[in-house]
C-alpha cells in the first residue's frame, strides 16, 4: 500500500512537472498559433541551468555554484525566456511550419552542446547531486516527496491562474486575434511580431521552469533525459486534453503520463531485459497513434476550447 | 585534408538532395513541413535490406559491394516505400485535408506518422545496425589525396542521372505538367480536368520513391539504422528550405551546401557539434533570404 502511494505521489509530481510545460505550450499553440517544435530544448535549458546554478562543486566542471533553490529556479527561467527571446527574434515573424522546423533545430542543438561541452555539462555523465528543499528535510522518503508535490501543485496553480487571467485580458484578445486572421489583427495597429515574441518568451519559460523543477525532483541530468520524444510527448498532452483550453493542458498532462508509465511499468514486468527495447518503442508508437487518432476523430480533445469573455463584461 | 572532406561532404549531398527533392515536393504541391518524410528514408533502407536478405547471395558486381540483389530490392523499395507514403496520405492528410484543416494540423499528423514508422522499424528490425553485405571495398584514390570506395562514386553518379530523369520527367510528361499546375493553382487545374487525387498520388509516389533510394544510398555508404532517417531530418528541411519549396535545382543545391558545410566543419569545430551546423545554416538563411536561394517568389 506505501509502495503503491510513493509511487502515486512519484508519477503526480512528473505529471504535474510535465503540466507547465504543457501550459507554456498552450500559450504559444493554443493560444498564439506558434508551432514550437523544440519543447525539449527549452526544457534542458532551464534543467541545466538549475543544476549548474545549485549543484555541489565539482573540480573539473566550471559550474556547480551551490546557489539557494530560488536562485536556481528563477535563474533556469531566465536563461530559457533569454534563448527564446535570441530564436524567437530569429524565428517569430516566420509563419508556421518554418517556426517549427527552426525550433526543432534548437532542440538537436541544444542537445548537441549538453553531450559535448563536457566542461559545463559534463557530458554523457551529466551532473549529480542537484539539490531538492525537501531531501532530508522529514524522516521518510514518501513525507519528502509531498512536501515537493505540495510545491509543485502550488507553482503549478499560480501559473494556472496567471494564464487564465491573461487569456481574458486585453493582452490575450490579441493573442487569439493573430492566431485566428493575422492581418486583420494588424490592420487594427496591433504589433504582432512583438506579441507572438512575447507569447513565444512566456511559454518557453514555463518550459524551462517545467526542467528546474524536474532536476531538483530526480536530482540528476544527463543528455539522455532530453530525448525529442519529451517534445512528442507534450504535443500529445495538449492536442489529447484540449489545445486553448488551459484545464485539457492539465488533464491531458496527467492522462498521457498515466498511459505512458503503465505501458512501461508493464513492458519491464513482462519483458525480459532484452526485449526492453520492445517497450519503449511501444510506448512512442502509442503517443503517435493517439495523437493521429485524436486529430482524425476528435479534434478538440478531451475538453476543447471554452469561449472566453472578457472579465469586465457582464 | 580538403579535398577528402569536398568529396565526402558531395556524396552526404548528394543522398540528402535527394531526400530535399521528395520533401520539397511535397511540401511544394500539398502546403505543409512532413516531418514523417525522413521515415521514409529509413523505410526504404530497411525495405531493401528485407528484399536483400530474402534473394540469394549474388556475385558483386565489378569493383562494387553489391550484387544483383540490391538493384532488385531498390526497385522493391521504391514502390514500396512509395505505397506507405500514399497510405499515410489516404489513411490520415486526405481526410484532414478533406476537413480543410489547417496546415499546422497536418504537421502535428506528420509528427504522429514519424512516431509510429520510427518505432515499427524498431519492432521488425531491432535496434542493431544492418549491412547490405559483408564484403570489404578498396577505396581508389581518385585525385591525389582524395580516397573514394567504388560504391561512393556510383552513388553519386547515380544521384546526378535521377536529377536529370526527374527534371526532364516534370518538364514533359503529362502527370509532370499536371503536378506543377496543380502546385500552382489547384482549383485551375481542376476545371482543367485534372484528376488531383491522381496527381497526389503519384507526388507521393514520387517522393517515397526518392526517399527510398536516399535511404539505400545512405545505408550502403554508412550503415542501416532505425534513427538514421530521423537523423538527417534537420539536413534535410535545411536543404529544402535553402534551395526553396518547389525548386527541384534548388532542392540539389541545397543538399550539396549542406553536405560541404558539414562535412567541412569538421576541419574547424569539434565533430561533436556536426549535427548542429544544418542549424546554423537554416537561421542564416531564414534571416537573410527566407523565401530560399532558387525561388522567385518571395514568402515569409
Amino acid at each position: 500500500m506505501i509502495g503503491f502511494v510513493s509511487y502515486l505521489v512519484f508519477f503526480l509530481t512528473v505529471a504535474l512537472i510535465l503540466g507547465i510545460a504543457t501550459l507554456g505550450l498552450n500559450l504559444q499553440w493554443g493560444g498564439t498559433g506558434l508551432f514550437n517544435a523544440g519543447i525539449v530544448g527549452f526544457y534542458a535549458i532551464g534543467a541545466y541551468t538549475f543544476a549548474i546554478l545549485t549543484a555541489p562543486p565539482r573540480p573539473e566542471l566550471l559550474g556547480n555554484f551551490e546557489l539557494p533553490w530560488i536562485v536556481g529556479v528563477v535563474g533556469a527561467m531566465a536563461a530559457a525566456a533569454l534563448a527564446a527571446l535570441i530564436t524567437g527574434l530569429a524565428t517569430v515573424r516566420l509563419r508556421g511550419d518554418y517556426l517549427a522546423v527552426a525550433t526543432f533545430g534548437i532542440a538537436v542543438t541544444i542537445q548537441l552542446v549538453a553531450t559535448n561541452f563536457e566542461a559545463l555539462t559534463g557530458g554523457t555523465m551529466g551532473i549529480a547531486s542537484i539539490p531538492n528543499p525537501f531531501r532530508g528535510l522529514f524522516a521518510t522518503p514518501l513525507a519528502n516527496n509531498l512536501g515537493y508535490l505540495a510545491v509543485i501543485v502550488a507553482i503549478l496553480a499560480v501559473a494556472y491562474v496567471a494564464l487564465e487571467r491573461i487569456a481574458r485580458s486585453p493582452w490575450g484578445r490579441v493573442l487569439k486575434a493573430i492566431r485566428e486572421d493575422e492581418v486583420a489583427a494588424e490592420t487594427l495597429g496591433k504589433n504582432t511580431r512583438s506579441f507572438r515574441l512575447q507569447a513565444f518568451v512566456i511559454g518557453s519559460t514555463l518550459m524551462g521552469l517545467a526542467g528546474a523543477l524536474y532536476a531538483s525532483f530526480i536530482g540528476f541530468v544527463s543528455p539522455f533525459d532530453f530525448l525529442p520524444i519529451l517534445t512528442f510527448q507534450i504535443w500529445a498532452m495538449l492536442i489529447i486534453g484540449g489545445s486553448g483550453n488551459n484545464r485539457g493542458a492539465i488533464l491531458g498532462a496527467i492522462v498521457v503520463w498515466g498511459i505512458w508509465s503503465v505501458i512501461g511499468a508493464v513492458a519491464s514486468k513482462m519483458l525480459p531485459v532484452q526485449l526492453q527495447i520492445y517497450g519503449g518503442a511501444a510506448q512512442a508508437m502509442i503517443i503517435g497513434l493517439a495523437l493521429v487518432l485524436v486529430l482524425l476523430l476528435r479534434p478538440r480533445g478531451l475538453i476543447g476550447e471554452q469561449p472566453v469573455t472578457s472579465r469586465h463584461a457582464v | 585534408m580538403i579535398g577528402q572532406a569536398i568529396a565526402d561532404g558531395l556524396l552526404t549531398g548528394g543522398i540528402l538532395a535527394l531526400g530535399a527533392i521528395g520533401y520539397s515536393l511535397c511540401a511544394h504541391m500539398l502546403k505543409f513541413a512532413n516531418f514523417a518524410h525522413a521515415e521514409m528514408l529509413t523505410w526504404g533502407a530497411y525495405m531493401a535490406l528485407a528484399v536483400v536478405t530474402v534473394l540469394p547471395a549474388g556475385q558483386a558486381i565489378g569493383p562494387f559491394s553489391f550484387g544483383w540483389p540490391l538493384l532488385v530490392a531498390i526497385v522493391v523499395s521504391c514502390i514500396g516505400t512509395g505505397l506507405i507514403a500514399i497510405a499515410a496520405d489516404t489513411l490520415v492528410f486526405s481526410r484532414l485535408r478533406k476537413r480543410r484543416a489547417s496546415s499546422l494540423t497536418l504537421v502535428f499528423a506528420s509528427f504522429g506518422i514519424a512516431l509510429i514508422l520510427r518505432n515499427l522499424v524498431l519492432f521488425v528490425w531491432g535496434a542493431d545496425a544492418h549491412y547490405y553485405g559483408q564484403e570489404l571495398q578498396i577505396s581508389l584514390e581518385i585525385l591525389p589525396n582524395v580516397r573514394m570506395m567504388p560504391d561512393q562514386v556510383l552513388v553519386l553518379a547515380l544521384t546526378v542521372a535521377l536529377v536529370v530523369a526527374l527534371h526532364l520527367f516534370l518538364k514533359h510528361s503529362r502527370i509532370g505538367v499536371a503536378m506543377r499546375s496543380m502546385a500552382e493553382n489547384p482549383a485551375l487545374s481542376q476545371v482543367c480536368g485534372i484528376d488531383i487525387a491522381k496527381v497526389v498520388r503519384w507526388t507521393w509516389m514520387l517522393s517515397g520513391a526518392l526517399a527510398a533510394i536516399a535511404g539505400v544510398f545512405a545505408g550502403l555508404t554508412v550503415q542501416i539504422r532505425p534513427e538514421m532517417g530521423f537523423n538527417m531530418l534537420l539536413a534535410l528541411f535545411t536543404a529544402a528550405i535553402l534551395g526553396g519549396t518547389g525548386s527541384l535545382f534548388g532542392a540539389v543545391a541545397g543538399g550539396l551546401i549542406v553536405g560541404l558545410t558539414e562535412s567541412l566543419s569538421a576541419l574547424v569545430i569539434p565533430t561533436g557539434y556536426k549535427a548542429a551546423v544544418p542549424f546554423g545554416l537554416l537561421l542564416i538563411i531564414l534571416y537573410l533570404r527566407p523565401q530560399g536561394l532558387f525561388s522567385r517568389s518571395a514568402r515569409v
